[in-house]
């Protein structure tokens, strides 16, 4: 059943591929008996009004069997029944949303198994137990052990296996200081050993908020779903006091109207399709993100992701590979370019940064170019220097930013040519990084280093400004290489030489302006931006400030991400709204076979409302009740998986999505209540009078 | 229905467009306090009135004090005018002795010109005194400006953005009766004369007629009071006739001018609302809307009338037309169109009797007012109901573009959804639960002069014209009835102010808000799809409401009126 936003999932797909896997069917069908519950019920007032409306006519349809009118209880009957089936559909469709989050709460919960840790006191080390730490203490982990709780490495470096979080088997490195200092409880330090410091107690870590989170326990309703709710109890009381109204219009009019009749005309007009699947819809829009591999922390943030307007991006890793590459030799005039090739390449053997490794590449493979670097010894980049390259013999090849190797040229009595600083700035200008090449007294040329777009990020830019969401480019480049990237990638604005001082005042300005902000960062320094953004993912690589200031986190560390939580906040939006429409259009072909059938007896013209011809009052007041609780099993897998979302304008979504849920919603129950209609009529079950 | 029939009502619709331009042009420079060209004998009154009653207009109000001053208002109106009605045997200006008149009436009464509904269950000569007759005149002048505040309150509330303030009460208050009740009278009354209606302080004049009998014919200052009435969507005529008699109505350009004075007010809000906003788009969109309902809804009503009744067809009386209750110098067409058109605009002026429209006839003047009257609607009130659907109507199918559904860039939230809900289950509620009440007890079926089908219609019409504030009848009911009295006057008390404070509490929400910026992602409330959604929304939802009520009443009767039965 994985279509279109589901693709990116990840490895984490297989969880969620089978969706009518046959221990979930059986769990959440037990769950949806257990669910009917009425205090349970009463937190949804659409579905209560038809939990107590399936009693109702169970009574009545009990006390026509007592009664010996055995046809009476043959039609209140089954009535009753489709009515218990129209809760039950509706706690089935909750359950499975919630069945599916369960079982990655479960694999959750084993890796929190108790620990022992080593806790560092004035005496040395302690063994306690994991539970007992409280915040501030400072524990030792060794190779083999468990991180007891989530907090900060102050001392050491190790490789620790996350995969208990993220699912990724890879191991992570973590160390004191810096951006990789945060570790998470219940993850395993496969090397060395570190010194942390327990920043959650417990009970509040990390994973006991996954979890729970997971298990729906704190899942609190968002904004929209909150208004969406009232705005369904609104219409749950006009209906109710239209039909406790129409009572005694019907015995003015001298129509004898039933007690199960005027109940199904009740449940048939309150929005049950949406009432059933409204907490479904929600649910599973957290599980989609949990497929993303993203966990939110709070459901608003998932709805704001919808709303955002503005997305910053860092340049480096999002929009760009990590790493400049080498595209073009320049030589200088005079010299060849096969000569700058071979000392260029001459000048990166060695150099192993993913720079040096492009040059080597460009060198070889375009220019085939070939050195023998015997003999040589590398001459590292050190911040002094700002060069780096080999020495072989007399002859000392360097490469390094321009100004640095015109002084390393002068010292070694050459002469710099006026062509240089041309073709310098010229490389800058194009967004490139110069590396100028030279030996001894002899300038050679210049390395156009480049930043490379990622594939595919122009496209998806595109489309983001399609749905009406502007990019930001956050870059610590200069505005003039900036400018030049922002246009090859296509961002509508950048952030250049960005500090984090820069990056906030840039997110309180576009929220002045009344713009939704959302951001990724992973650093300490980004933490006081994530404070101020609408969504904020931090990276589960980030520091804990990062992660403690986001109310997102990526456990992918995937910047990319971002775009990807955006789709889905917009999507569950959109699954709601469409099915609220839906239900509301059903509506009116549930009156045209519910009326004529009330009334048909008093007022015989009334038939000529009778435009579906369905066969009696009985059959098209038990077809109305069939349709209304089969639709909740037909929708469910549209709730679970979300209406298909494209990145269009809002005019041509909304254009799409009346057509098909409202013009749709119109129509379908119209054929869905004749069709069943008919089936109700072949198969007798019941009376019908013929007229 | 004849070509001519339906061009006059698309005339009526272009040249209303039309109007709606200048009208909403000088309504914005009054209220942005610009200058106009009456200024120089206004200011100073302005100016008066406000040092008099130790007012500052400049003072700006939080949406609960703006509210509290509406309401004080109207209940320093309501209160004065119950004493004076109580009271009236024992006040001056009373030479009939006229005698105590009965409590639920003068409640009725009371609740009916304070709500600007002007339903009448007296025969005004009869009951009143001149004292009080002159004090419901001063009512009818002062009500609809109420409507014209809130609306105004309202419409800051999307305009502005992080604000508490909503304007100034008084400022509005006396401002639009200034500027816009005082001179668009006299105008009307001007205009009137020149028609042709009597404007005199003579007695009635006695004649002899052909057959020799005598006639006593009715006059004195009908001009001004018909001006006053039509201008104000009161409705409350001077003759019992209302517009169907000839010195209100002398000829058809006198009822078109009515019908131009009345809409006038109505459909220059919609188009401040565009210029409030500082999209005009915004308000052509709103009034394409209130057109494409009412075009339709005008067109049943008149082919209905036009097609007329089949079992008196078959005895060759007339034409086809259904010309019962109808005045022959204006025929189905024009009759159609004004009788819609007074209860689409809140108003309640009648030129035909709906009592003897054909069922589909008469359904369309009920559906008008159970849609809440929000096409035009009398001034100011009807465009708020429509605001607040389009809320709902933006809430419900906003979430379809994947956003929080944002209207006028200003997000619809709980808070907004809540109260615009409120706004409009409270009529639903009202109209439902009385008729329910009315058919079910024995003081409400007592008074339904028609049993069956029709006499449902007339139960339902008293209600729904009450909490639409509308005022005119459907007739057949005995209303001065104390049942019907009492429950429309309570129908007319919550059909007006129980919409007032959760819309005005929306106002404020909406005006603390920071707008959000247009962008491809935002849903366009301007164009042709948002038009068919908002007309959509506000059929579906009234149809889903009403149905059944309306099945049993006129629908019923309209299909055995087919198969050659009569109620």
């Amino acid at each position: 059943m994985q279509t279109g936003a589901q693709a990116t999932g990840g490895r984490n797909r297989a969880a969620g591929a089978d969706l009518w896997n046959r221990e979930l069917l059986g769990h959440a069908a037990r769950d949806s008996f257990r669910k009917l519950n009425p205090r349970w019920m009463l937190h949804n007032p659409v579905m209560f009004v038809v939990e107590v409306c399936s009693a109702l006519t169970t009574v009545d349809a009990l006390r026509h069997l007592f009664a010996g009118n055995l046809a009476q209880f043959n039609f209140v009957g089954q009535i009753s029944a489709w009515l218990w089936l129209t809760v039950l559909f509706a706690n089935f469709a909750e359950a499975m949303a919630e069945g599916r989050g369960q079982a990655q709460a479960d694999a959750l919960r084993r890796s929190r198994t108790e620990v022992t840790a080593k806790k560092v006191v004035a005496s040395g080390i302690q063994q306690v137990p994991g539970a007992s730490l409280v915040k501030g203490d400072i524990v030792l982990v060794e190779a083999g052990d468990v991180i007891p709780g989530d907090g900060e490495v102050i001392a050491g470096i190790a490789a620790v296996d996350e995969s208990a979080i993220t699912g990724e088997s890879a191991p992570v490195v973590r160390e004191a200081g810096g951006d990789r200092c945060a570790v998470t409880g219940g993850t395993l330090v496969i090397s060395d050993q570190i010194r942390v410091r327990i920043t959650a107690g417990r009970g509040e870590s990390f994973l006991d908020r996954m979890i729970s989170l997971i298990e729906g326990a704190t899942r609190q309703k968002t904004p929209n779903e909150i208004a969406l709710a009232i705005l369904l109890a609104g219409l749950t009381l006009i209906f109710l006091v239209v039909v406790v109204t129409l009572a005694p219009f019907a015995r003015y009019s001298h129509a004898t109207v039933s007690v199960t009749v005027l109940i199904a005309l009740l449940v048939c007009l309150v929005p049950t399709t949406i009432g059933g699947l409204l907490s479904a819809i929600g649910i599973s829009g957290m599980n989609r993100l949990l497929q993303h591999n993203v966990v939110a922390l709070s459901g608003r943030a998932i709805e704001a992701a919808g709303d955002v307007n503005v997305i910053m991006l860092d340049k480096t890793g999002t929009l760009t590979l990590g790493n400049r590459q080498a595209v073009e030799f320049r030589p200088l005039p005079g010299v060849a370019m096969e000569e700058l090739a071979t000392i260029a390449l001459l000048s990166s053997l060695s150099d192993d940064t993913p720079e040096g490794r492009s040059i080597v590449a460009l060198a070889r493979g375009t220019h085939g170019a070939a050195a023998d670097p015997a003999g040589a010894e590398f001459v590292p980049f050190t911040a002094q220097t700002r060069m780096s390259g080999i020495n072989r013999g007399a002859e000392l090849v360097r490469k390094g930013a321009g100004d640095a190797v015109a002084e390393f040229v002068r010292s070694q009595g050459g002469e710099i040519p006026g062509e240089l600083e041309g073709i310098i700035a010229g490389i800058a200008r194009s967004g490139g990084t110069p590396l100028v090449v030279a030996v001894n007294d002899r300038c050679l040329g210049v390395i156009h280093l480049k930043d490379v777009v990622k594939t595919g990020i122009r496209e998806r830019l595109a489309s983001l400004r399609r749905a009406g969401i502007r990019t930001v480019m956050i870059t610590g480049d200069n505005p003039l290489t900036a400018e030049t990237i922002a246009r090859e990638v296509g961002v509508d604005d950048f952030l250049a030489q960005a500090t984090p001082e820069r990056k906030m005042e840039y997110i309180l300005s576009q929220k002045r302006e009344g713009y939704l902000v959302a951001m990724v960062g992973d650093g300490t320094n980004d933490a006081p931006a994530l404070a101020h953004a609408d969504v904020a993912v931090a990276m589960n690589t980030g520091t804990m400030a990062a992660r403690e200031a986001g109310n997102m986190i990526d456990l992918d560390s995937n910047p990319q991400k971002l775009m990807d939580i955006v789709e889905t906040g917009k999507q569950i939006l959109i699954t709601r709204g469409a099915l609220t429409t839906f239900s509301v259009a059903n509506d009116v072909a549930k009156y045209f076979a519910i009326l004529p059938a009330m009334f048909v007896v008093v007022y015989p013209g009334l038939q000529a409302l009778n435009i579906m011809h369905l066969t009696s009052p009985e059959t098209a007041i038990l077809s109305a009740i069939i349709f209304n609780a089969l639709i909740i099993p037909l929708l469910i897998p549209l709730a679970l998986r979300g209406v298909t979302y494209r990145p269009v304008g809002a005019a041509t979504l909304l254009r799409n999505n009346l057509l098909v849920y409202g013009l749709g919603g119109l129509i379908l129950p119209f054929v869905g209540i004749k069709l069943i209609d008919l089936v109700v009529t072949a198969l007798h079950l019941v009376q019908t009078t013929v007229r | 229905m004849t070509v001519p029939g339906v061009l006059q009502l698309l005339v009526f619709m272009a040249v209303m467009a039309l109007l709606a331009i200048p009208m909403g042009r000088y309504m914005h420079r009054v209220f942005e306090g610009r200058r106009t060209f009456l200024d120089p004998v206004l200011v100073p009154c302005e100016r008066f009135i406000y040092r008099f009653c130790g007012m500052d207009p400049t003072a700006e109000m939080h949406w609960t004090t703006y509210g509290l001053a509406l309401l004080a208002l109207n209940l320093a109106g309501f209160v004065v005018l119950f004493a004076l009605i109580l009271l009236q045997q024992v006040l001056p200006l009373n030479p009939a002795h006229l005698p105590k008149v009965p409590f639920w009436v003068a409640w009725n009464t009371a609740v009916s010109f304070v709500s600007n509904t002007n339903w009448q269950v007296y025969g005004g000569e009869s009951t009143l005194s001149y004292l009080t007759q002159m004090w419901l005149t001063v009512q009818q002048f002062l009500s609809p400006i109420t409507g014209i505040c809130f609306f105004l309150a309202v419409v800051r509330g999307f305009s502005r953005q992080n604000t508490d303030l909503l304007g100034n009460f008084w400022r509005d208050f006396v401002r639009t009766l200034l500027w816009i009740s005082i001179p668009g009278a006299i105008v009307g009354t001007v205009v009137l004369v020149g028609l042709g209606s009597p404007q005199n302080f003579s007695p009635y004049t006695v004649v002899h007629t052909l057959q020799g009998a005598s006639q006593t014919i009715a006059q004195g200052p009908i001009a001004s009071m018909t001006s006053i009435m039509q201008l104000g969507d009161n409705g409350g005529g001077y003759m019992n006739m209302n517009a169907a008699h000839p010195f209100e109505a002398p000829n058809a350009a006198s009822l078109l001018f009515q019908l131009l004075l009345g809409f006038l007010i109505p459909v220059g809000c919609v188009y401040l609302f565009g210029l409030m906003v500082k999209d005009r788009r915004q308000g052509w969109a709103i009034y394409a809307t209130m057109a494409l309902m009412f075009i339709p809804l005008t067109l049943i009503m008149y082919h209905a009338e036009a097609a007329g009744n089949p079992i008196l067809a078959q005895f060759h009386l007339s034409g086809t037309a259904n010309m019962e209750g109808k005045e022959v110098r204006f025929g189905p067409a024009l009759s159609s169109l004004f009788n819609s058109g007074t209860t689409a605009v809140s108003w309640g002026s009648i030129a035909a009797a709906n009592d003897s429209m054909t069922p589909i006839g008469g359904l369309i003047p009920l559906f008008n007012m159970m849609t809440g009257e929000v096409i035009f609607g009398s001034w100011g009130v009807g465009m708020v109901g429509m605001l607040a659907y389009a809320v709902l109507a933006v809430f419900l199918a906003g979430l379809m573009v994947g956003r929080t559904p944002e209207y006028l860039g200003k997000k619809i939230q709980a808070f907004e959804v809540k109260m615009s809900v409120l706004a409009m289950i409270v009529p639903s509620f009202v109209i439902l639960i009385f008729a329910a009440l009315s058919v079910m007890l024995k003081p409400g079926l007592g008074a339904i002069a028609n049993p069956g089908p029709h006499g449902l219609s007339e139960v339902l019409y008293a209600f729904a014209s009450g909490v639409g504030n509308n005022g005119s009848a459907f007739g057949g009911l005995n209303s001065a009835a104390p049942w019907y009295a009492a429950t429309v006057g309570f129908a007319m008390l919550f059909g007006r102010y129980p919409m007032y404070l959760p819309l005005l509490a929306m106002a404020g929400s909406l005006g603390r808000k920071q707008r959000v910026p247009v962008s491809a992602g935002t849903f366009p409330t301007h164009g042709a799809m948002f038009v068919g959604l908002l007309a959509g929304t506000v059929v579906i939802v009234g149809a889903l409401v009403f149905f059944p009520a309306l099945a049993l009443g006129p629908l019923a009767e309209q299909f055995a009126m087919q198969a050659g039965r009569l109620f």
